[in-house]
């Protein structure tokens, strides 16, 4: 793996075109592996175990055509389609929302502390979820679309405000981001701890789910979130090229012939709508955004084009992971993932900065 | 024969300040222009508003004949190119990388690359001596490196006007010496207007065509370096007593303070 690493072999000249083949193809069957490898698991793993190869078999034994021997009992069906399956499918694609507009907002705002927590459009995104939340739990179809529509609305005011708090002449400095995502994200979690006091009976099920923990269960949550996923992360798969120009700049984009404005739009919408449907349906969750992208990019290089599907599909990989972790560590009691997240992340990003000044990979 | 790049008595500068007042230039194909004058004269904003993203306040800029102000980014760059100083590249991107977006306004919404434009990254860092960079992080290269690099992505724009706006700024002489004659050699051999910013007199003298001498927010003289840079000229506007004799292999002017 060194040897593709474009940071480590950055002195000397990679070799013509079995380098060239090899960095192409190799990070996209790890990645896909390690997502149907955690997918398997994190369906396989629970209070009742259900072994790999019988999960195999269930899927299997669902197509029309297929002869397999039914050996496993009846319950095994159900707990794997009712309450697994679609509990992967959240967690999986939750983490590919945060670790692609993690991805998105940090070429964005060219800063590499950039990610939905850091600066505030989580909470931003968690309270306008709240408050709709408040007014009616989402247990009809129409609560439960609504919902990222009102949390992607409270994800755009907010980026909208910490950019313009952030913003020193052309540039966002780090610095001013963290202080305006850290202002903008204090108030907006302060009024949301005001909502759910003031609505005492759902108060539970709303601070598990403020955590990263899933308050709903079952295939709607997952049905709903997958029209807006879809069209988010399809755009922001597709500005990969737009998002490599604008690391140059602003000017220097705009002079090679970039319609800055225009992109920087719809990148903040796409990335915007992306993480506030990732925060609907299962909560703040920190760090992924944060730290996915960076591993991405220190193993196959700065190219947003493969870094943006790149981190979409590690950052699956990586909630998996938390998920199970969360599930397992305290068993049978099951921690919220964004505790797991912020444990492994926060430790996980220290150790990135530390990299960061000796090799500058940004 | 039409100039490239054309300031129409133009009056350049930012909200409502003007730093240039009605400037006239022109520029032809082949042709280096020098600008010069002090620091803060406004050489730099001269390039932003012929680059279009300064408009400007007053007047208009032509690029063959149409009005810049009515050009879409793209159309824009794919007339002209800048060449900015090399500092801040994102330094992981490779050579190769960077060239290739200039390519950027000949490309929509989703398309790749084809293998034309991969054909003319080629052409431009051969014609820029990068070739055997391209796979090198624009991070690890050299000032000089970087520089030339950055002249192949704006000819990637197959311009027909370039901009460079104090591209020797970090370089030691060596690399100075390279880049400019690289400069002077694709104006003659491509057909392309130049416009270069640059506060060292002697280095101007010797590679541009003519000179346009700012001063107090004017074109205060435009013509041959040796008419231009004379000691009454730039002694009045540096404000310092100035020494002119002759450069003894080029035969520029070389000027003494």
């Amino acid at each position: 793996m060194e040897k593709e690493n474009p940071l480590i072999s950055a002195g000397g000249h990679p070799g013509q075109l079995q380098g060239v083949r090899s960095r192409f193809l190799t990070p996209w069957i790890w990645a896909g592996a390690g997502l149907i490898i955690m997918a398997v698991l994190s369906a396989a793993i629970g209070p009742v175990a259900i072994p790999p190869n019988v999960i195999f078999k269930i899927l299997l034994s669902r197509l029309p055509f297929a002869a397999i021997e039914i050996d496993w009992p009846s319950t095994f069906n159900t707990i794997l389609y009712q309450i697994r399956l679609p509990h992967t499918a959240l967690i999986a694609l939750t983490g590919m929302a945060l670790g692609a507009s993690g991805a998105a907002y940090q070429g964005l705002f060219r800063n590499p502390l950039a990610d939905p927590y850091i600066i505030g459009v989580a909470s931003g995104a968690g309270l306008a979820a709240v408050l709709t939340m408040s007014i009616r739990w989402p247990s009809t179809t129409l609560g439960l679309i609504t919902i990222p529509a009102a949390a992607f609305t409270g994800a755009l005011i907010t980026v909208g405000i910490v950019y313009m708090l952030a913003r020193v002449g052309r540039t966002t400095p780090i610095t001013t981001l963290i202080l305006a995502g850290v202002a903008v994200s204090t108030f907006t979690s302060a009024l949301t701890s005001l909502i759910m006091l003031l609505s005492t009976d759902e108060l539970y099920r709303a601070i598990a789910w403020l955590l990263g923990g899933s308050a709903l269960g079952g295939w709607p949550p997952v049905l709903a979130a997958l029209p807006y996923l879809f069209v988010g992360l399809a755009v922001l798969i597709f500005l990969g090229r737009p998002l490599n120009v604008l690391q140059f700049g602003d000017e220097q984009a705009l002079q090679l012939g970039l319609n800055v404005e225009r992109y920087k739009l719809v990148i903040v919408a796409a990335s915007s709508l992306v993480a506030a449907t990732a925060v609907s349906f299962s909560g703040i969750i920190g760090f992924i955004g944060l730290v996915v992208p960076h591993l991405v990019r220190l193993l196959w290089g700065p190219d947003y084009r493969r870094l943006i599907p790149l981190a979409t599909i590690v950052g699956g990989v990586v909630l998996l992971a938390s998920d199970i972790v969360a599930r397992t560590i305290l068993a049978p009691r099951e921690l919220p993932v964004g505790i797991v997240t912020a444990v492994i992340g926060a430790p996980f990003f220290m150790w990135l900065l530390r990299r960061a000044k000796q090799v500058r990979f940004w | 024969m039409i100039a490239r790049l054309r300031f129409d008595n133009t009056t350049i500068g930012y909200g409502q300040k003007p730093v240039l007042h009605s400037i006239s230039l022109a520029v032809l194909p082949g042709e280096v222009l020098g600008i010069v004058g002090p620091n803060g004269v406004g050489k730099s904003t001269l390039i932003k508003a012929a680059s279009g993203i300064l408009p400007p306040l007053e007047g208009r800029i032509f690029i063959n004949n149409n009005d810049l102000s009515r050009l879409s980014p793209s159309e824009r760059a794919r007339n002209l190119a800048v060449v900015p100083q090399a500092r801040q590249l994102p330094e992981a991107f490779t050579a190769r990388d960077v060239v290739l977006m200039g390519r950027t306004p000949y490309l929509g919404w989703l398309a790749g690359e084809s293998e034309v434009d991969h054909r003319i990254a080629d052409e431009v860092m051969s014609k820029t001596a990068t070739a055997h960079l391209a796979d090198r992080q624009v991070g690890q290269l050299s000032g000089g490196e970087q520089q030339r690099v950055l002249i192949a992505r704006a000819l990637a724009q197959t311009p027909s006007v370039l901009l460079l706006d104090e591209p020797t700024a970090h370089l030691d002489l060596k690399h100075q010496d390279e880049v400019l004659k690289l400069v002077r050699e694709l104006a003659l051999k491509e057909d392309i207007a130049v416009v270069i910013t640059l506060h060292d007199l002697n280095l101007v003298a010797r590679f541009s065509d003519r000179v346009a001498l700012l001063s107090n927010g004017r074109v205060r003289d435009v013509g041959d370096p040796a008419q231009v840079l004379t000691p009454d000229e730039l002694g009045e506007v540096y404000g310092v007593e100035i020494h002119v004799s002759s450069h003894p292999t080029h035969g520029s002017p070389l000027v003494l303070s």
